[in-house]
């Protein structure tokens, strides 16, 4: 049954179906909020992995650690942008540190992101490219050699015990850099997961979920610019890596689905007043981003495939070819995630009488393209980074014996 | 020394004084310029001796839709049917089968015939509007307290300094929210905060034709809405969220929500 009145007035709304508040009309949050966790996922993701070297000591994994670094910074760099420009009143936004309210969840975005990227990030990348900058600095000529005097903001000592003293430091904030980045993400998951109002983002769960598909997210990515990046500097792509991505990546993803899993199945026991309404979301409205692109295309298949890969007996060749295409139907999967997650819990009312729908637009600030540039812009960010703070770790072979020679 | 009219003798400046200040101290004392013209009216108002609510009255709304057309009027409220402060909702509770809700305009220009192929049980009209909760999740939501629960029980937007992030907006259960479309921040209810500051009632409120609108103190003895609630078997929508609304709904089934 149609809402007469206004889908008369306003043509784009006939495939309403059931009541919808009329407020309810206007979809608040689209594609820029959609892009936002997805881009704070992929910087969380990136961030544990690389932690795993460093702390827990898994030395397969070195030649990702300096590039996951790099990349959770170029994502970090734009993760507040969506989020800016989707504002209402962008001019305003700074508002959010001059008169946070301490009772909203959002307003602790900009504390957790400024510690995040000040504390966490810049810092422990510093201290980990110290000892190279200085070096850099001395021996590159011309305008690069005074960008590394910059960087190296005074500290040229490069002694034996200073290093030592970098790299106690360096892991001491990776300590403290796990579970910020586990507040970061989860953060992201509770300010969907804390309001009550709607049925589909309620659950305690969802910080949790969300982390777990941040790893998941986040793994995949590095995956896929290591690869990429081996690819086009003609090297060799170190094999042992990538089979301990690839675990780590299984491992993640078989929590993650889990969790959904568990999440789904509990509130279809629940069955709760809302149980109808979201039941007719998923088959009328999300069935292809939830039920094909979620579940099939982004978590069983590429569960499969890396189990087949990683555990049965393939050429390396083959195997990275799989690893590679899972790689990338798991940021297809994950998208698809946050989708549903944000756009989902809007198709419905809250009167929980009705669907809505949403429109993508090609053009305009909450459209297809503005999108795309926000998902390739860290990217961009990403090729300048290694430009400056080479993450190779054969460059660090070279340089290692080139410092022993002199 | 014959005087020259131009010129003041001490004397006469004296006294000219004497009586200017006389003068300017009677008119201060009689009229106290400076509150009518520095002051707002009605500067005794306080806030902290009351805290509103509305009371519905299901029975008498005859879905008019006047209340809606009024509050837009009232308000600046954009006249596009998908922005509204508050709306009218048609219920068609079948004998069997699902009931059947709708608002076209938000019931600003009343509702067309029911045409469906069914047997009704009953149907009625409810009245929309933001709860002013007493608990409000939208105010806590928030990121820079732009909204508020003021002292007398409206929730509030700040327009000047909503940032137009929504989160407000998902946040409400109720839909009573949304973006002005113009000035880019959330917008809701105020219970006409600019009349019932000057004693008078909210817009919706003064043009019911029938009544069923009931607004004053949710506190106070003699108030018509403590009679109100005293007298009609009451329930809020939505109970269960805890969010301790302040619009009473007499006549209402468990079809609303």
């Amino acid at each position: 049954m149609l809402d007469i009145g206004v889908t008369n007035m306003i043509p784009e709304f006939q495939h309403i179906t059931g009541y919808i508040y009329p407020n309810e009309f206007e979809l608040h949050w689209g594609t820029l909020i959609v892009v936002y966790p997805y881009i704070t996922g992929l910087v969380a993701g990136a961030f544990i992995l690389a932690s795993l070297e460093r702390v827990f000591n898994v030395k397969v994994l070195q030649p990702v650690y300096r590039l996951s670094l790099l990349a959770a910074l170029a994502f970090l760099l734009v993760a507040p942008l969506p989020l800016i420009i989707h504002l209402g009143r962008p001019e305003r936004a700074f508002e959010m540190f001059l008169t946070p309210s301490t009772k909203s969840a959002m307003a602790m975005f900009g504390f957790v992101y400024a510690w995040y990227l000040m504390v966490v990030l810049l810092l422990e990348i510093w201290f980990d490219y110290r000892k190279e900058i200085v070096i850099w600095s001395q021996e590159k000529e011309g305008l690069s050699k005074y960008i590394y005097k910059i960087l190296t903001l005074g500290a040229t000592d490069i002694s034996e015990p200073s290093l030592n003293f970098d790299a106690k430091i360096g892991k001491v904030i990776t300590i403290i850099g796990i579970p910020s980045a586990f507040l970061l993400h989860g953060y992201v998951g509770f300010i969907f997961g804390a309001v009550k109002a709607n049925p589909w983002w309620s659950s305690v769960l969802m910080p949790i979920v969300f982390l777990f598909s941040a790893m998941v997210s986040g793994i995949a990515l590095v995956f896929l610019i290591y690869m990429v990046t081996s690819m086009f500097r003609r090297k060799e792509m170190d094999m042992d890596c990538l089979n301990k991505l690839a675990e780590l990546l299984l491992y993640a993803m078989i929590i993650d689905f889990s969790l959904e899993l568990l999440d789904f199945t509990h509130r279809l026991y629940e069955s709760e007043e809302s149980i109808k309404i979201l039941a007719e979301l998923i088959y009328s409205r999300l069935f292809i981003s939830l039920i094909v692109s979620q579940i099939i295309i982004g978590s069983l298949v590429p569960m499969i495939s890396i189990t087949w890969a990683r555990f049965f007996k393939l050429p390396d060749e083959m195997r990275r070819m799989v690893y590679f295409i899972t790689a990338i139907l798991v940021q297809v999967g994950i998208f698809s995630t946050r989708w549903n997650v944000v756009i989902g819990g809007q198709l419905f009312s809250k009167s929980l009488r009705g669907l809505t729908v949403y429109k993508l637009q090609l053009l305009g600030i909450e459209g297809l393209l503005m999108a795309a540039f926000l998902l390739i812009l860290p990217l961009v960010i990403l090729y300048i980074l290694c430009k400056v703070l080479p993450p190779w770790v054969e460059n660090e072979g070279e340089f290692q014996t080139s410092e022993i020679e002199t | 020394m014959k005087k020259n009219s131009f010129q003041l003798y001490r004397r006469d400046f004296l006294k000219s004084c004497y009586k200017a200040l006389s003068f300017a101290g009677i008119f201060y004392l009689s009229f106290q310029p400076e509150k009518l013209l520095f002051s707002r009216e009605n500067s005794q108002y306080d806030p902290t001796k009351h805290w509103y609510g509305m009371g519905i009255d299901i029975h008498k709304c005859i879905g008019c839709g006047r209340c809606a057309d009024a509050c837009k009027k009232e308000n600046d409220v954009p006249r596009e049917p998908i922005y509204f402060r508050t709306w009218i909702e048609r219920y068609v509770v079948p004998i069997e089968g699902e009931t059947y809700v709708d608002s076209p305009n938000g019931g600003i220009d009343g509702f067309p015939e029911f045409k469906g192929d069914i047997d009704i049980l009953k149907t009625y009209f409810v009245p929309k509007i933001c709860n002013q909760c007493a608990k409000p999740p939208c105010v806590q939501v928030c990121p820079v307290g732009a909204t508020f629960l003021s002292q007398d029980g409206v929730v509030l937007v700040d327009e000047k300094w909503c940032i137009g992030c929504r989160y407000c907006i998902q946040a409400c259960p109720y839909g009573a929210r949304y973006l002005h479309p113009v000035k880019k921040v959330a917008d809701k209810c105020t219970f006409c905060y600019h009349r019932i500051v000057k004693g008078l009632l909210p817009a919706c409120v003064e043009v019911c034709p029938t009544q069923a609108r009931i607004f004053g103190e949710v506190g106070l003895q003699s108030s018509p809405l403590r009679r109100f609630v005293r007298f009609n078997d009451i329930i809020v929508t939505k109970q269960y969220l805890n969010t301790e609304p302040k619009v009473y709904y007499a006549g209402a089934d468990m079809e609303v929500r």
